[in-house]
Formats: structure tokens, sequence, C-alpha cells
């Protein structure tokens, strides 16, 4: 019982994280029909802001965390800019490779930034783990946890209650009907660049403390995060966030029950068995109405 | 092109005129050089390994020629970087041998272009000391080969020897899933038995992974006396952090391959009290002074940190024992490499950086389990246990 709940917990965290990773792959694909396989070098950009804001210039924790975010998300905007915006013919295939190569580009400057080797920032809290049932529960696995349904449900109220949000869905469900009516469909298109990158980072930022920060840290995390999105259905909120606890619990079980050489292994076949048994995910439908 | 032909043959010409010349007069000429060859990763993501390789190379050769050299000859070093690739190694153990005709090899730095560059220097019939610990390199012997850097073979050792003497008899292990941790387990696993020691399970973990906390409690399960993790970094600093606050309250011993300031520095306060075998360069201050190695370790650092004004390491220390093997094994050869390699293999006792070094014809690391020392973290920085 007491193994259960503990891989339950470490199930929950990296849930979270794919969960947070999950969604912005989630809403850009829902704004742009994109996937952005450079998603993962964001997270990666997160993290290594955090080291050098939080942990190297000593800024207040709430400041670091606002500046690496805006950092990334700035970086998604000159992506989207420079790489994506100015492609002639945007064919689906031609973007993703852009978006592959700008994720070796992202890898290769943070190197040079911030070399090869490995850094680590403190818990946001000093707490001790606290005890439930025998098993440990980090504080910062709570604050991970918050922090991804915090974004989740604001991102619930985004797309719902505001002009913008609407706007933004309108320009995902039909990108010239907007147009007509009025909404700046290539502003939206730069807007949800900016949110997706800047949920990467932040994404980045949270799991920084119980892991170590290095330059290829955001390859596998990325498509972890893939995974998870796929998993719920791609484009969709609640998908990516079920998607992405699914995929982190099923991952800590499979270490503790069957085999930790296999937890890798875990996600990927989860997602060949999904899009073989219901390609559109676990909560997608045929016609993805999209967030 | 006629023309260019030409030339190129009276060129052909002079140098063969030039070599009858230097045939005759050879003896005489007190300035003819022993070429020995340095294949090392520079550069690339191995270059902290080959850096210092190169670097101590180059200031072990300059002092034996300041010292006047092997036999009245002064020793000319020829050294190709890999960038730790093994097509650029066989790439330059070719120019090594058939155009700069060097008497002997150093390096190359990393297992994998070891393997690739092995079977040239048979062929050639050329001595090769390479700095990789990979056992599969002097496992089976081959004639021509040898090596200076402390394997996984004689860390597991130095490890389970410690464990012995605090009565430990059941383990866990967490070993990464690359070249190095499986190594590392196949080790374990083939050496546990002798020294009364079981598995009672055994884990892996990716070198990126960001959570180990579900390999731990599966470990905690099984109710081990203590935790061997083998990796490198960042995954055993991760594992350090995740056993602290699972309050995993047993033992955690590390791999050699832990042993830079960088883990204390990534696992911070959860680090403290773990233990971990290494080469002795690392505490070679701390040492007792009866420690046969004292001496060279101290020369070495030394000197090193004094040219190149940076921290000594143990990689560099693999090509200064070569080279120094080397200088050893050349007195009165004559420049025949059958010679050299019947005079490395004899060698015995050498104090080198990595150990006390005794090769035989079955034996082509010649280093035993006291090339390691066992030290644990505490307050920050390492002290030797005894």
């Amino acid at each position: 019982m007491e193994a259960f709940v503990q891989y339950l917990f470490s199930g929950l965290t990296n849930g979270a994280i794919y969960a947070v990773i999950a969604i912005g792959f989630s809403m850009l694909y829902s704004a742009t029909e994109l996937i952005n396989f450079a998603h993962g070098e964001f997270v990666m950009l997160g993290a290594l802001g955090l080291v050098t804001l939080w942990g190297g210039l000593h800024l207040p924790l709430p400041a670091a965390f606002a500046l690496t975010v805006a950092g990334a998300a700035l970086v998604g905007f000159l992506f989207e800019r420079t790489a994506i915006r100015t492609v002639k013919k945007p064919h689906p295939i031609v973007l993703v490779i852009i978006t592959v190569g700008a994720s070796i580009f992202l890898r290769g400057g943070a190197m040079m930034i911030w070399g090869k080797d490995a850094h680590s920032v403190p818990p946001f809290s000093g707490h001790p783990p606290i005890d439930v049932a025998g098993a440990k529960l980090l504080p910062q696995s709570i604050w991970i946890l918050v922090i991804a349904v915090v974004l989740a449900v604001g991102l619930f109220y985004f797309y719902r209650r505001t002009l913008t949000g609407k706007a933004m869905q309108a320009t995902a469900i039909n990108k010239w009907g907007a147009w007509l009516s009025g909404i700046p469909s290539e502003r939206m298109v730069l807007l949800a660049f900016v949110m997706s990158t800047g949920l990467g980072a932040t994404a980045g930022v949270i799991i920084a403390p119980i892991t170590m920060c290095s330059y290829d840290m955001g390859t596998m995390l990325g498509l972890k995060g893939f995974c998870a999105a796929m998993l719920g259905g791609i484009g969709s909120l609640w998908g990516a966030l079920a998607g992405g606890f699914t995929l982190g619990i099923v991952e800590a079980l499979a270490v503790g029950y069957v085999s930790s050489a296999a937890k890798d292994a875990v996600a990927f076949i989860l997602l060949l068995l999904i899009l073989y048994i219901k390609p559109s995910g676990l909560f997608g439908t045929a016609d993805a109405s999209r967030f | 092109m006629k023309e260019r032909t030409a030339i190129h043959s009276h060129g052909v010409r002079t140098v063969l005129v030039l070599a009858v010349i230097m045939i005759f007069t050879g003896s005489a000429l007190a300035e003819e050089v022993y070429k020995i060859g340095g294949i090392f990763s520079v550069t690339g993501r191995a270059s902290f390994l080959g850096d210092p390789e190169k670097k101590s190379m180059e200031m072990m050769i300059e002092s034996i020629n300041a010292a006047g050299g092997i036999d009245g000859r002064q020793l000319e070093a020829v050294i190709y970087d890999t960038e730790g690739d093994p097509t650029k190694a066989v790439m330059a153990i070719s120019k090594l041998i058939n155009k700069d005709n060097v008497l002997a090899i150093v390096g190359p730095s990393t297992t994998p272009t070891t393997l690739a560059v092995m079977p040239f220097a048979e062929k050639a019939g050329t001595p090769l000391i390479s700095c990789a610990a990979g056992n599969k390199i002097t496992m089976p012997v081959n004639p021509w080969i040898f090596k200076t850097a402390q394997s996984d073979i004689l860390a597991v050792r130095a490890i389970f020897e410690h464990m012995k003497t605090r009565g430990i008899q059941k383990i866990g292990i967490l070993t990464v899933a690359n070249a190095f941790g499986e190594s590392g387990r196949e080790q374990l696993e083939a050496q546990a038995g002798d020294f009364g020691i079981t598995i009672v399970q055994a884990d892996k973990f990716g070198g990126n992974d960001t959570d180990m906390t579900a390999q731990l409690t599966k470990i905690k399960g099984a109710g081990p006396d203590a935790v061997i993790c083998w990796g490198t970094n960042p995954g055993p600093a991760v594992v350090s952090k995740n056993a602290q606050q699972l309050e995993l309250g047993i033992p955690i011993y590390q791999s050699h391959g832990v042993a830079s300031p960088k883990f204390i520095e990534l696992a911070g306060e959860s680090a403290e009290g773990t233990l971990l075998p290494t080469g002795k360069i690392l505490v070679y201050g701390l040492l007792p002074d009866a420690d046969p190695q004292k001496a060279v370790l101290t020369a070495y650092a030394e000197n090193y940190t004094k040219a190149f004004n940076q921290p000594v390491s143990g990689f560099g220390g693999y090509a200064y024992d070569a080279v120094n093997i080397l200088a050893k094994a050349l007195k009165g050869t004559g420049g025949d490499k059958g010679k050299l390699r019947d005079n490395i293999e004899a060698i015995k006792d050498h104090v080198g950086v990595s150990g006390v070094f005794t090769f035989t014809p079955d034996e082509h690391n010649g280093l035993a389990a006291d090339a390691f020392v066992m030290v644990q973290i505490q307050n920050g920085t390492w002290e030797l246990v005894k």
C-alpha cells in the first residue's frame, strides 16, 4: 500500500509535468494545425532560465518565474515571426521540419550559453516531505500539481469567457471565416505561439527544482508531452490534461510493478495503441471541436 | 602534369639521397627523435577526457626531453583529435602508423574509439596504450594493446570490499541505461557472489529522467542494507535527492562516474554521507605519507596546475602514466617496436597516477583494487574512509 501510494505520487508529479507540456502542444495545434517539435526545447529554456535568474542572479522567485516565462515566450514570438511566418508555401510537413530544425538550433544555442554540464536549483519552498500513509509527498510536487490545474482552469476560462479567447477559438475553427468577420487571425496565431511556448517554459520552471537541468533535457520531455497530447486527443484541453496524468501514472506503475527498463517504452506503446484503436485520442471527437 | 611528375620524382630522389646519408650517419646524429603518437578526443562531447590527456602528454614529453630524452634521443609527440568519433580515430591511427611512423601510440580517450583502432595497431605491430576504461580493451588480451585507466571491475571490487567491512549483505542496485551503467551492472552482478553479497533488487533509470522515486520505492520495498547507484551526472544526483526525500535511511554508494565536485554541487546536501570509489588524484592531499603514490600524485598535480592553471583531473593521469610507461620501456630498445612491446609487458611496480602498474602477458591493465580509494562526502567535500 505504501509503495502504491508512493508510485501514485511519483506518477502524479510526472503526469502534471507531461500535462502542462501536452497543453502547450495541443493549444498550438488547435490554433495552427502545427505540431511544434521544438516544444520540448522551450521546457528546457524555462528550466535553464530559472537556473540563471533565480539560482544565479538570486532574483525573487516570482520575478524570476515571470521573467523566465516571458523570455521563453519572446523566443517563441521570434520563432514564429522569423521561421514560421516567412515560409512562402506553409505546407504542414515543411513547417514540422522547420520546428525540428528550430529544436536543434535551440539545443545548440543553450549548450553554448549554459554549457554541457547539468545545473540544479533548490525547491520553491524548503518544507520537508509530507508523510501520507507512509509515502512521501514532496512540497514541490504540490506546487507542480497546483500550477498545472490552475493553468488548465485559467485556459478554460480564457477560451470560454474572454473575447480574445473566443477570437482565437474562431481562428482555430476556421481561419478564413474568422478573418472575414474581422478577427486578426495572423495575430491570433502569433498569440497562440507565444502562449504555447510560455506554457512550455512554465513546465520547465516548475520541474527545475526536482530534476537536473541541462541543455539536452527537452527532447525526451517534449516527446512525452506529445504522447500525452495524442493520448488525450490532440487539440483538446481536458484531453491533454487527462493524457498527461494517465501517462505519468501508468509510467510510474510500470516502473514499480513491471520493470524500470520499461519506463520509456510504456509511453510509446500507449501512443501506438491509441493510434490503432482510437486515433482521435481518449477525449477527441472525429471532428475535434477543440478547446 | 608531366612537369609536375618530374618535379615530384626529383623530390623523391632528393629524399632518397638524404635517407641514404642518414642511414650512414644516423648513429652519429643525436637529434634523431623517437616519435610517439597521441589520439585524443580533444574537442567534442568527450573533451573533458581528451583535453587534459593531450596537455598531460605534452607536459610529460617536454619534461623527459628537458632531462635529456631517452638514451640520448629526444621524444616527439604527434597528436591528432578524434572529436570522440571512431571514424576520425581510425583516420588518425592510419596517419600515425603510415605517415608519421610512430613507435607507439597513447590513447584514444574513449572505449568506442579505442575498440575501433585496436585492429590497426595490432596489424602494424605498434604498441598502443589506451586511456579508456572499458573492460573489453584488455579482455581478452591483445598482445599490442595496453591501458592505464582503472576499469569498472576494480571500482566494483573496491565498493564490495568496503561493504564487507561494514557487514552489508543485501543490496539494491540502480544503474543508468547506457553503456557505462550496463557495464557496471554486469560487474556488480558478476562479483557480488564473491563477497557474499546478494542483489535483492536491480533497477534502471534513463540518463535524463526527472524522477527516480518509483525505482527507489521498489528498492526500499525489497529491504536492502545499502543501495549502489551506477551512472554519470546528472542522473545519480537525482537519485541522491530522491533518496533523501524518501528517507531511505540506508547507505548510498555511487560509482567513480560521479567523482567530481560537480556531483556535490548538483546533489547539494543530499550528497552528505554518500560513499564512492575514486582514483587517488581527487584526494591526493589527504593520503597518508606512507602511500606509495603520494609523491607521484603530488608532483603531477602541482606541475599540471602550474603549467595550465586549471584543476587537475584523473583523466589527464591516464595519458601521463602511459607516457611514463612508454619512456621506461623505450630504454635500450633502439626504436624497435617489438622490443618496446616486450618491455611494456615486463614492467613491474610502476608507480603512476592511476595506481601501481604490474603488467604480465595475461594482464594488460596492470592495476589492482588499491588503485581506488573509498571516499565519503562530508560537509560538501571528500573525506577518505578507512
